[in-house]
């Protein structure tokens, strides 16, 4: 694992490279399947899918497609599905709770478009709740993939882990982070940047904006220090532990719902492990709604601008 | 078929009927209704039609046995008793704390059960998965789904034979257990579903209907979807809710029932004289 982090995007579309992964798995691994709901053109597989007969295309009926793969996984399959994050989570929530986890068929759920990276369809198709549902379903894997060397490693992981697990990632570019190839252990935070006055924990499209606050936040004589936390569950105690009793100052980062997210993981560590004043950049408790990222990102509060408002914020708690 | 092989399968259905109704009054109350309806269908499959191995329950060519209406559980556990998959005597760990023998199908608990129901229109998908990827798989194997018709109100269901009729699953079978009510009473008075025949034909499904109460023509429609092919087969069950005793079929509201000693021994006694009337 290598950090390459520079600021600028990766020239590649995550939907490219989930379609090139998913097709890599798929072609190397007899016991590997496919499915999509009518959204194969946007997990990038349409192409592809035409050279296997394990790539299935269920038509736009999602819960039969979390039931369908579960009974792949009964006759001895790896099923990998697909949709937009919100039909992935909440739509197929009782299929994938009890055909899949609770029966104890492993599946792995890919969501795109996590939180404002839902842009243009707007409210209806901005999940921000995806995370929180998917935390509450036990022993499920949560990743919130930093970028496209992160998404290929977390999926060939998840091949092999059992219960489900559940990626949430965009279509389009993301700024990149890992140099290819890296591999990324599910479990574990991976420090991007070290500091000493405050933690920034962040995840998915929330760490580039994460490391630009830290590098504003320098400048002006405050180190902060910044986490990948891309598994969301487990999350990694330990990482957080150690990293809040270092800087006494902790900042959680999420493109999600404030309730039942990351911010949640990391405050449960905290108060059982080392109490230390947290604050928190995410959606307040909101509906999404149409706009451009960048627009969304302002709307809903989810810029750099505010992790450095809110590092300074807890800075004046922290005894 | 041949008497002597007709008048088994009866008794079969007949004992599956008693053994059930053991597991039930044990626990004081359960799914009583709709484990009755099943029954002769669940003697026929384990009778004649499908193959399986008690001492290998989880023998890779196994024909599958999906009951969506999960709660017809104490149905599948009583012939799966009788056959040997487990002792006769854990019938009676129904539902109790610790039990492998939950309300609902679980296949992480029951020897034999291959598939977790409960939540209505589940079993559909799954057994439509289980099919194709038995298919892609090259076995010859085939996927049963029991599916009850109260259930079909459920919007899952038809994605399922949607999904199963487009992948030309020729080797499933659904058998829909029309016995005309639901929980809450009458399916013409909670929601009509028309005519099941027409709506499969409609979904692409080759679909016969039968007198769910007689094994003959339970097991004549089975033996047809034997041949396999491009399409899913459906075989529309005409039976009576709570079939075998007459005052549960004479109760309106027998979904789910009482069953304390007084009942349990009258009902188990109608059933051991129809038995006994059978074996001579």
């Amino acid at each position: 694992m290598k950090i390459v982090y520079n600021g600028e995007l990766d020239p590649r579309l995550c939907k490219d490279v989930l379609g090139a992964t998913i097709a890599e798995i798929v072609d190397n691994d007899p016991n590997a399947i496919f499915l999509d709901a009518d959204l194969m053109s946007c997990s990038g597989t349409l192409k592809w899918s035409k050279t296997t007969d394990r790539a299935i295309d269920c038509g736009i009926a999602e819960s039969n497609m979390a039931g369908v793969a579960a009974g792949l996984a009964v006759a001895g399959f790896k099923p990998i599905i697909h949709s937009f994050g919100t039909f992935a989570s909440r739509r197929i929530y009782d299929q994938i709770f009890l055909s899949g986890g609770y029966a104890k068929n492993d599946i792995t759920v890919i969501g795109t478009d996590p939180g404002v990276a839902a842009t243009m369809n707007g409210g209806t198709h901005m999940p921000f709740e995806d995370v929180a549902l998917y935390n509450a379903l036990p022993g499920a894997t949560v990743i919130d993939a930093s970028d496209p060397a992160c998404l290929k490693s977390v999926l060939k992981q998840c091949q092999n882990r059992p219960g489900i697990k559940y990626i949430r990632v965009g279509r389009k570019q993301y700024a990149r982070i890992y140099e290819d190839g890296s591999e990324l252990p599910i479990g574990k935070a991976v420090t991007l940047k070290e500091g000493t006055d405050a933690v920034i924990f962040a995840a998915g499209l929330m760490l580039n904006e994460a490391m630009k606050a830290a590098a504003s936040l320098e400048a002006q004589g405050i180190s902060a220090a910044v986490l990948d936390c891309f598994t969301i569950k487990p999350i990694d105690a330990d990482a957080v532990e150690a990293w809040a009793k270092k800087t006494g100052a902790v900042v959680v980062a999420e493109n999600a719902n404030r309730h039942g997210g990351l911010y949640d993981m990391i405050l449960e560590v905290l108060a059982e492990r080392c109490p230390t004043p947290a604050a928190v950049v995410a959606v307040e408790d909101e509906f999404g709604e149409v706009g451009t990222q960048g627009y969304l990102m302002e709307r809903f509060g989810l810029t750099a601008a505010h992790i450095e408002a809110q590092v300074k914020a807890v800075l004046a708690r922290k005894k | 078929m041949e008497i002597q092989e007709r008048k088994s399968i009866e008794a079969f259905a007949l004992k599956i009927r008693m053994a059930a109704l053991e597991a039930i009054h044990s626990i004081g109350s359960g799914h009583v209704g709709g484990v009755m309806s099943i029954s002769d269908t669940m003697a026929v499959l384990y009778g004649r039609e499908m193959r399986f191995n008690p001492a290998d329950p989880k023998w890779a060519d196994r024909d599958y046995l999906v009951v969506s209406k999960g709660h017809a559980g104490p149905a599948v556990y009583a012939t799966l008793a009788l056959k040997g998959f487990f002792p006769y005597e854990e019938l009676k760990t129904l539902n109790r704390g610790g039990t492998r023998l939950p309300s609902h199908c679980d296949r992480n608990k029951t020897p034999g059960i291959d598939v977790t129901t409960g939540s209505l229109g589940q079993g559909t998908s799954q057994a439509a998965g289980l099919a194709l990827g038995n298919k892609l798989k090259g076995r010859k194997n085939r996927v049963f789904l029991i599916v009850g018709d109260g259930e079909m109100d459920e919007g899952q269901c038809w994605e399922s034979f949607l999904f199963a009729s487009a992948k030309k699953l020729g080797n499933l079978v659904v058998l829909i257990d029309w016995n005309k009510r639901q929980l809450d009473g009458y399916l013409d008075e909670v929601l009509p579903m028309g005519d099941f025949v027409a709506k499969m034909e409609a979904f692409g499904f080759d679909t016969v209907k039968v007198d769910g109460g007689n094994v003959e023509e339970i097991a004549a429609a089975l033996e047809r979807t034997r041949a396999g092919g491009d399409k899913p087969y459906a075989i529309v069950l005409d039976t009576v809710k709570g079939h075998g005793v007459d005052e549960i079929e004479n109760t309106a509201m027998n979904h789910s029932m009482p069953v304390n000693d007084e009942r349990f021994e009258r009902w188990t006694a109608e059933l051991k004289a129809k038995l006994d009337a059978l074996e001579g």
